[in-house]
């Protein structure tokens, strides 16, 4: 453990078709990962409007991730 | 044909599919530890497995060799670990007597023997591993997590050898044909693997580059620039010395060379399937000489049996890409088969009126603990405890087993009880479970689209195993999320649009022909457009064949065949010029020589083929002693011409491979074969060199290509950057190239020179913009998956097949036809096409008409159109995939996607940052 006790809260974007997908076979394989991501599903990455990743700073999440 | 009895012995699986929920328990507690097949015995798993994590049926089942009840009568911990009581040890196996009308085989492949792998040190040293194995351990799932390890000592190596033609191209083994994937497979993995290890060293020491399939010479070109070796030589064998692998071989000018390696891979070839013969025995099929079953290359799909089809490995060794495509071209000459019978047994589900819901949300959330999977980590009860205090929420609870079905009755009852107008369950992943629980919601009266799912397991108890307070509180999150997008949906209705039942196919080729048979032969009309004043296509130009087939008396069948059959309208003369509508909907302007036509129909099948290259180089069209391999095959119609012919050499890739093409167009080594072999037939004195850069007689081919070398034609391989040097002197011509063996340059006169020319795509340009169809950069036309959907386009109801897709040869065509005609029919047997919720659509009292919408939509799914004289965007909803690109780029938010819209997706995003 490091003395940093700073967790950033991270808002997750994942494409319905792989990045979610992807994230559904890391569980099924049980990899462990930091609990400090929150996902939303989309249907694709190009329904991202850069609105989405301003708002989210706005209200406070410490990092953006969008997968797809 | 057309009534078939099979009877199949079904082996129990001990567990029952309908109650497993492939939590995995039963497998945690099971004491036997058995090597895992699925990767090689590189890993161990337990006695109850799955075979691997993505397996269909995805429920776990019991081997009755290993399992300690079956062997011992003891054990039987998995009955009592498993809280779904899906384990029965006493399950019998059972003996199914199936009423069919056609039967498909699809058995794959088998394995090269471990006796021919230990020629190559394979199971005396370590270090030497199969290309399967080696494929694992590349896997990021796999048993190293995709580090590449020396078996012997755990370390990384830093020099890895791989030795093609693996129990393939070897008639010492039994095994004389190519088996069409190694050298691509390889190439995948030594990329792979230098990508994890860039320091890493790899040669792949090869016979000839076999990468012949659509742009699979491009892969091998960054394999290269990636600074994998490639070594054109022959192996003669692998000797241990310490901890290092010595590999002897003879290089290209006959060198005797040793080479050190810390690894060899051996990329084992493809074999018949072990049961194959007694597969054949029970089916009544015949095998070829290999034991693959035998076909013919005109009718690739059907065995010797009528009414019994083959798909894959089985019909003889090839890739995913054309064993996907062989599996919709079987299902398709099964649909023909079964016409008469279509839809008989299917009973339609009716479900109970849909109930008008209030303005205000009464969400009830049902949070799952999926036996102990989520519930094991995530504490369920304090999150139903929390949800319940969330705005709008009336009802929230736990379940032991979301998806079982008494709890979606007891779900069913939730919701009447509670006046539920939004469900929001707390589970797995939406991908699976999502279409289950909306199906509830239908039971219950409900829109399906008035649910939302938080994943809790997939997303959270799985993979945040040992920090219970941690998950427990991104479960939390995750429903609140979940709750406030549930607060804002609202019912979207399912569209349902009907469909022209008739089919048009551009093209007249085999590939046309073949698709256009198969649409009649299932039984709807069919209009075929061909641009030249007569069917045929390129068979028009072939004379003979590798197999022995008459291509003119197959061409006359399938033109008479064609021609005869009432649902075919043929179109000579004729041209696609206008096509507006949608998949279900086309209206399709064509003109022929004296009129113009407005064809309605459902879907197109894209076959407009392709034609020779026209050579310039090597003195063609100056010299009469130069020609094509086309315009020499037709000289080979006329023995008494051909007797006079004593000396020929075959130039190879004429264009191909780097030149003005930068594609193989894979039949032309066999042309040069198929040539050489009916010159020798004709004058058995006759000189034949074949030059040559890599000869790509894959499959079965290879056999004639053993044969040609036999009868003594001389195969002499060259690099690009040194081909052979044509001249004319004194009226005849010289032909100039090194001979790596002599190590000098070598001169030949012969009477004739043939050039082997690739094949380039006709119409492709033109109709891809008609179509709004992608092309490659060759100008062939793109599929919207090379291996998922290899006949479909992104843009729906329009299908492909034959050359227009890439070069290849007649049988494959004709199988990609097959496949195409089986996708196109889809849409026109069901009648209808069903239109996804969570399409666009756009508000025209916002939209400013710009337009951008239209220009970025990938699938072609919004139109512009004209409302009171002012252009607005119109969702084409048949043909919307929902991705969404249209309302992320709208400068006026006058777009909105059914389920995830704007406001949807800020209030997930602002609920994450309120604290609870």
């Amino acid at each position: 453990m490091t003395n940093n006790t700073f967790e950033p809260k991270i808002l997750g974007f994942l494409c319905n078709w792989c990045c979610y997908a992807a994230a559904d076979s890391a569980g099924v394989a049980r990899f462990q990962y930091p609990p400090n991501i929150r996902a939303i599903r989309v249907m694709c990455t190009g329904r991202m409007d850069p609105l989405f990743i301003i708002d989210a700073f706005c209200v406070g999440t410490d990092g953006v991730f969008v997968g797809g | 044909m057309g009534h078939f009895t099979a009877r199949v012995r079904r082996q129990p699986r001990y567990i029952d599919g309908d109650l497993c929920t492939a939590c995995g328990i039963c497998a945690t507690y099971c004491p036997v530890i058995i090597s895992d097949d699925y990767n090689e015995g590189l890993a161990p798993t337990k006695g109850l497995h799955r075979d691997y994590a993505q397996a269909v049926p995805a429920s776990f089942y019991i081997d009755p060799a290993l399992c300690l009840f079956h062997k011992h009568e003891m054990c039987r911990i998995c009955v009592s670990a498993c809280q779904a009581q899906a384990i029965n040890l006493y399950e019998r196996e059972e003996m199914l007597d199936l009423k069919v009308g056609a039967v498909i085989l699809a058995p794959g492949f088998g394995r090269i023997s471990e006796e021919v792998l230990s020629r190559y040190g394979y199971g005396r040293l370590p270090d030497v591993v199969t290309g399967m194995e080696f494929e694992r351990m590349t896997s990021a799932s796999g048993p190293t997590i995709g580090k590449v390890l020396r078996p012997s000592d755990a370390q990384h190596p830093n020099r890895v050898a791989f030795l093609q033609c693996i129990g393939t191209r070897d008639v010492s083994c039994g095994n004389g044909y190519c088996s069409s994937v190694c050298c691509m497979y390889a190439i995948k993995e030594a990329v792979v693997a230098k990508e994890h290890d860039p320091d890493l060293e790899i040669s792949i020491f090869y016979l000839d580059m076999r990468t012949q399939g659509k742009e699979f010479d491009y892969a091998r070109l960054r394999a290269k620039e990636k600074g994998i070796r490639f070594v054109r030589s022959r192996v003669a064998g692998v000797q241990g010395k310490g901890k290092l692998l010595e590999i002897s071989y003879v290089d290209e000018a006959g060198k005797h060379l040793e080479e050190s390696f810390d690894m060899v891979v051996l990329p084992e070839g493809l074999e018949s399937p072990r049961d194959a013969q007694s597969l054949a025995k029970a089916t009544g099929i015949d095998l070829n000489h290999y034991d693959f079953c035998s076909t013919r290359p005109f009718s690739p799909l059907e065995t010797t049996r009528p009414g019994i089809l083959v798909a894959g490995a089985f019909q003889g060794p090839k890739d995913v890409p054309e064993s996907v495509t062989d599996a919709s071209g079987a299902a398709a000459l099964a649909a023909e088969v079964l016409k008469e019978v279509r839809g008989t047994e299917i009973e339609t589900k009716t479900y109970p009126a849909e109930i008008e819901i209030d303005e205000e949300p009464r969400i009830g959330v049902f949070v799952c603990s999926c036996g102990t999977n989520i519930g094991g980590v995530v504490d369920v009860q304090a999150v139903a405890d929390y949800a319940a205090t969330l705005d709008n929420v009336v009802f929230a609870d736990t379940n032991l087993y979301s998806c079982a079905q008494n709890t979606q009755e007891a779900i069913t009852e939730k919701i009447k009880e509670n006046r539920l107008n939004r469900v929001v369950v707390a589970a797995c992943t939406p991908r699976t479970h999502e279409p289950l629980f909306q199906e509830t919601l239908k039971d219950a009266g409900l829109n399906r689209c008035l649910f939302e799912m938080a994943n809790t397991r997939d997303h959270c108890s799985w993979v945040h195993a040992t920090l219970p307070k941690e998950a427990t509180q991104k479960s939390k999150d995750l429903t609140r999320m979940a709750v406030a997008k549930a607060r804002r949906l609202q019912p979207l209705p399912e569209e349902k649009l009907p469909v022209t039942q008739k089919a048009l196919v551009i093209g007249g080729g085999m590939a046309g022909m073949a698709a256009a048979l198969n649409i009649a032969g299932q039984g709807f009309e069919c209009f075929l457009v061909e641009e030249s004043r007569e069917l045929g296509g390129n068979l028009r130009r072939m004379r003979f064949t590798l197999s022995g087939d008459d291509p003119k008396q197959v061409l006359q069948d399938t033109e008479a065949k064609v021609s005869s059959h009432p649902l075919i309208h043929v179109y000579t003369n004729a041209c696609v010029e206008r096509v507006s509508g949608y998949v279900g909907n086309f209206i399709t302007s064509i003109r022929t020589q004296d009129r113009s036509e407005t064809l309605e129909h459902g879907v197109f099948v894209v076959a407009t083929g392709g034609k020779p290259y026209e050579p310039k180089q090597y003195l063609y069209g100056k010299s009469r002693q130069v020609v094509t391999q086309g315009e020499l095959e037709e000289r080979l119609t006329r023995p008494e011409e051909a007797k006079g012919i004593n000396d020929v050499v075959m130039i190879q890739c004429v264009g191909s491979r780097g030149e003005d093409l930068s594609y193989c167009s894979k039949v032309c080594c066999g042309q040069a074969v198929k040539n050489a072999l009916k010159m020798l037939e004709l004058n058995p004195s006759a000189h034949i060199t074949v030059l040559y850069r890599d000869m790509r007689t894959y499959g079965f081919a290879e056999d004639y290509y053993q044969l040609a070398r036999e009868k003594g034609v001389m195969f002499v391989s060259f690099e690009k950057d040194h081909p052979p040097e044509v001249t004319e002197k004194e009226g005849s011509i010289q032909v100039e190239f090194l001979d790596k063996i002599l190590g000098e340059k070598v001169v030949l006169e012969p009477d004739l020179l043939a050039l082997s020319v690739g094949i380039v795509p006709s119409q492709s340009e033109a109709l891809s913009k008609i179509l709004k169809t992608p092309l490659t950069g060759d100008g062939f036309f793109l599929e919207a998956h090379p291996k998922l959907r290899p006949v479909e386009f992104s843009v729906e109801g329009v299908y492909l097949c034959g050359l227009a897709h890439g070069p290849k040869p007649i049988s494959e065509s004709v199988a990609q036809a097959k496949a195409a005609a089986g996708k196109a029919c889809i849409p026109l047997a069901k009648g209808y096409v069903t239109v996804e919720p969570i399409v666009s659509s756009v508000d025209t009292d916002t939209c400013i008409g710009c337009g951008i919408c239209e220009s970025l939509c990938p699938y072609s799914a919004i139109r512009m159109i004209r409302v009171a004289k002012k252009k607005k965007a119109e969702t084409i909803s048949a043909s919307c995939k929902g991705c969404g690109i249209c309302a992320a780029h709208c400068p006026s938010f006058s777009i909105s996607m059914g389920g995830f819209t704007n406001e949807q997706i800020l209030s997930q995003i602002r609920a994450l940052a309120a604290s609870d």
